[in-house]
């Protein structure tokens, strides 16, 4: 069999998966932590302040990696639950659980730092801009497969049920974000969109790609986390968990 | 009559069948089989396993491992659907529709035997005169012989029975084994979960004792 | 008859539901009443006067069939999973997807159709523009549809379990989003004088689209709350 096939056979084993992820996670913050460091200081004291915006834009640097977590993850997390719910692999079943509240997580940073950044301009914490609107629905589908998964009890039907919703909620994505756009235009006319596509200079964009890689690098490790978390409250109870936990089986 | 061994592949295969669930194995690998004309009767205490092996067996549930074969052939979802009769724990009756409304409907559902009726199937349970009845407002036991109603007018030829004679009198026990025994002897084949002293039906029966090995 | 047909049993199911809509024929005006609380409270909040309320009346009119809608969804399969006719369902040789399709069909006529029969009288409690009532009716009679299909899929994903409430609600609101918008958007867009067509017609593609993918979906969900 192809080494890199029977690599991922072997992971899917409780226990060989717990050790790979303890293994990882630790680097994976570490990685994330210096790239955010290097990212924050770039974005904060040395890219130059924006002549229109001033200094509030820098939040930008935040909040767009955010947004692009958020969407990421919701993608990621229905491809795990398609391929748990075609081939029935556990391991499947865990990481797209685990992703929903790392997910959930971007989508409120997400929310969080564009309320923030419309405040001097809107002059009000909110405004029923299309994309942020796209991502507080995206937090109701994130919050509802999270829902799903916690009030079922078994936990394989639960997984299976959460990940088809994270499913439909995937294929549902553009057309949601298509309506809002057009529920927009048809109501709030010709408002200046602060996020526009403004182009960015070369000088700007080093700190957003540090910050883009930052979050791949720290939702990877808490991603891993999770799912080790997750793994060991399944398993708990067998000899090998309770040989790691030091108590003798 | 000397009995022949069957020369075709038996009606219910099953290989190395088990089931989990929460990671707890309900029942271990299980091999199985049911021969057109005969009956397999499934004992066991409460907790075994027996409703989620006929479950398994009916296609509700995926087995984490082994093979169904309905005569001799992997079975796909409707081949198992045409093949299997389920009576389960549930009696799958509208409380507001009458006797017959409900066969009527089960009937349009799973099909019909042909040349069987549904009001013929009432008078052979006992519920002649309960056609306009309401299902709430039928007993245990009648609704249970309702539920034999649908079962004789099934045109499959596998029943899966789980717990047939629960809320049954002891003329509904020999009602059961009486339809038990004319399916056999027009080539069908059952299968009976039971955990109680109650009579098996007497007709040539294999034995699959579930919780006495690991 | 021997194995039923998609037909045969289409029939067999549609019967056995009107059968028991008749038997519970007072339980079909409760969402048209709901939708009429909804009307009365919004009224009382807003203020009575024809103005105010006949500006947003049509949003308001969708929000209180959107919303019957949502509390009528658990009469969609419960009933069959509490007496085990949704595992015959499964049992059956016939299409699980089309059994759930004939069954979102019959209870989309049990509860949507009287609240769309009832908008325009409770339209008129709202002061809803007369021209503004077409449109309303051609967005509700594609877009209630399509909450029904789109809610059956919720429906199924949590059909086995007891406490669903709001759970059912939060799982449906960002499906609901988008049909929502172009129902809704198209009476506005009209009032404002522009097409809706435009709307109207997404509404119909969404509508085709559900029919196929939503019963598919819904079976599968059936199959895994079941499990």
């Amino acid at each position: 069999m192809n080494p890199v096939v029977r690599w991922f056979h072997q992971l899917g084993s409780p226990p060989t998966f717990d050790r790979f992820a303890a293994r990882w996670t630790p680097w994976c913050h570490g990685v994330a932590l210096v790239l955010l460091g290097l990212g924050m200081w770039q974005a904060l004291f040395v890219v130059p302040a924006d002549y229109q915006q001033g200094d509030s834009f820098r939040i930008l640097y935040i909040h767009v990696p955010a947004a692009w977590m958020s969407l990421l993850v919701f993608g990621l997390m229905a491809f795990y639950a398609a391929i748990a719910l075609v081939w029935r692999i556990k391991l499947c079943e865990i990481l797209a659980m685990a992703c929903a509240p790392i997910g959930a997580a971007f989508t409120l940073i997400t929310l969080a730092t564009g309320s923030i950044w419309g405040k001097p301009m809107w002059g009000t914490w909110w405004d029923w801009d299309p994309r942020l609107t796209t991502e507080l629905v995206l937090l109701f589908l994130y919050l509802g497969v999270m829902g799903l998964y916690g009030a079922i009890d078994d936990r394989r039907a639960a997984a299976r049920a959460a990940g088809l919703l994270a499913i439909v909620g995937v294929a549902l994505l553009p057309v949601i974000r298509y309506s809002v756009v057009w529920w927009n235009s048809l109501h709030q006319g010709q408002t200046i969109r602060m996020f526009g596509e403004s182009s960015m200079d070369a000088s700007m964009m080093l700190p957003l790609w540090l910050m883009v890689v930052a979050t791949k690098f720290w939702f990877a490790g808490s991603l891993l986390a999770r799912a080790r978390a997750d793994n060991l409250r399944r398993e708990s109870g067998r000899d090998w968990v309770l040989r790691q936990a030091g108590a003798a089986p | 009559m000397t009995d022949t061994p069957p020369a075709t592949s038996p009606l219910l295969a099953a290989r190395g069948l088990g089931f989990t669930r929460n990671d707890e194995p309900v029942f271990g690998p299980l091999d199985l089989c049911v021969d057109a004309g005969e009956a397999l009767l499934v004992q066991g205490d409460n907790g075994t396993g027996k409703t989620t092996l006929l479950r398994v067996l009916a296609g509700l549930l995926r087995a984490d491992q082994g093979e169904v074969e309905i005569d001799g052939v992997t079975a796909g979802a409707m081949q198992r659907a045409r093949a299997i009769a389920y009576l389960g724990h549930l009696p799958a009756l509208k409380a507001d529709l009458g006797a017959m409304e409900n066969l009527q409907f089960l009937c349009g559902l799973h099909g019909r035997r042909p040349r069987q009726l549904p009001g013929n199937a009432l008078a052979i349970v006992g519920l002649a005169g309960h056609e306009d009845t309401l299902a709430r407002q039928l007993s245990a036991g009648q609704k249970k012989r309702l539920s034999l109603a649908r079962l004789w007018l099934s045109p499959a030829p596998l029943w899966l029975l789980d717990e047939p004679y629960a809320n049954l009198d002891l003329e509904g026990i020999e009602l059961v084994n009486r339809m038990v025994g004319a399916h056999l002897r027009a080539g069908g084949a059952a299968l009976v979960t039971t955990h109680g002293a109650y009579a098996a039906p007497p007709v040539r029966t294999r034995l699959l004792t579930l919780g006495a090995t690991a | 008859m021997n194995a039923p047909t998609l037909a045969s049993s289409a029939r067999a199911l549609l019967v056995r539901d009107l059968r028991l809509l008749w038997r519970r024929r007072g339980d079909a005006f409760q969402p048209a009443l709901f939708a009429l609380l909804v009307v009365v409270l919004f009224a009382l909040s807003l203020g009575g006067e024809a103005e105010s309320l006949s500006r947003v009346a049509a949003a308001v009119l969708w929000l209180s069939v959107l919303l019957a809608g949502l509390l009528s969804l658990d009469t969609l399969f419960r009933g069959d999973a509490d007496d085990g006719s949704l595992e015959q369902w499964i049992l059956a040789p016939v299409p699980l997807a089309w059994l759930v399709a004939v069954r979102v069909f019959s209870h989309w006529l049990a509860t949507a159709l009287p609240l769309i029969i009832a908008t325009p009288l409770l339209g008129e409690l709202l002061y809803l523009p007369s021209g503004q009532l077409p449109v309303l009716m051609a967005s509700l009679l594609l877009g209630t549809p399509l909450l029904s299909l789109l809610g059956a899929v919720v429906a199924a994903l949590t059909v086995g379990m007891r406490r669903s409430g709001i759970l059912v609600a939060l799982l449906a609101l960002p499906l609901y989003v988008p049909v929502l918008v172009f129902g809704a958007g198209s009476v506005a867009a009209s009032a404002q004088g522009l097409d809706a067509v435009g709307a109207l017609l997404l509404l119909g593609a969404g509508l085709v689209v559900a029919l196929v993918l939503a019963p598919l979906t819904a079976a599968a969900a059936i199959r895994i709350a079941l499990s």
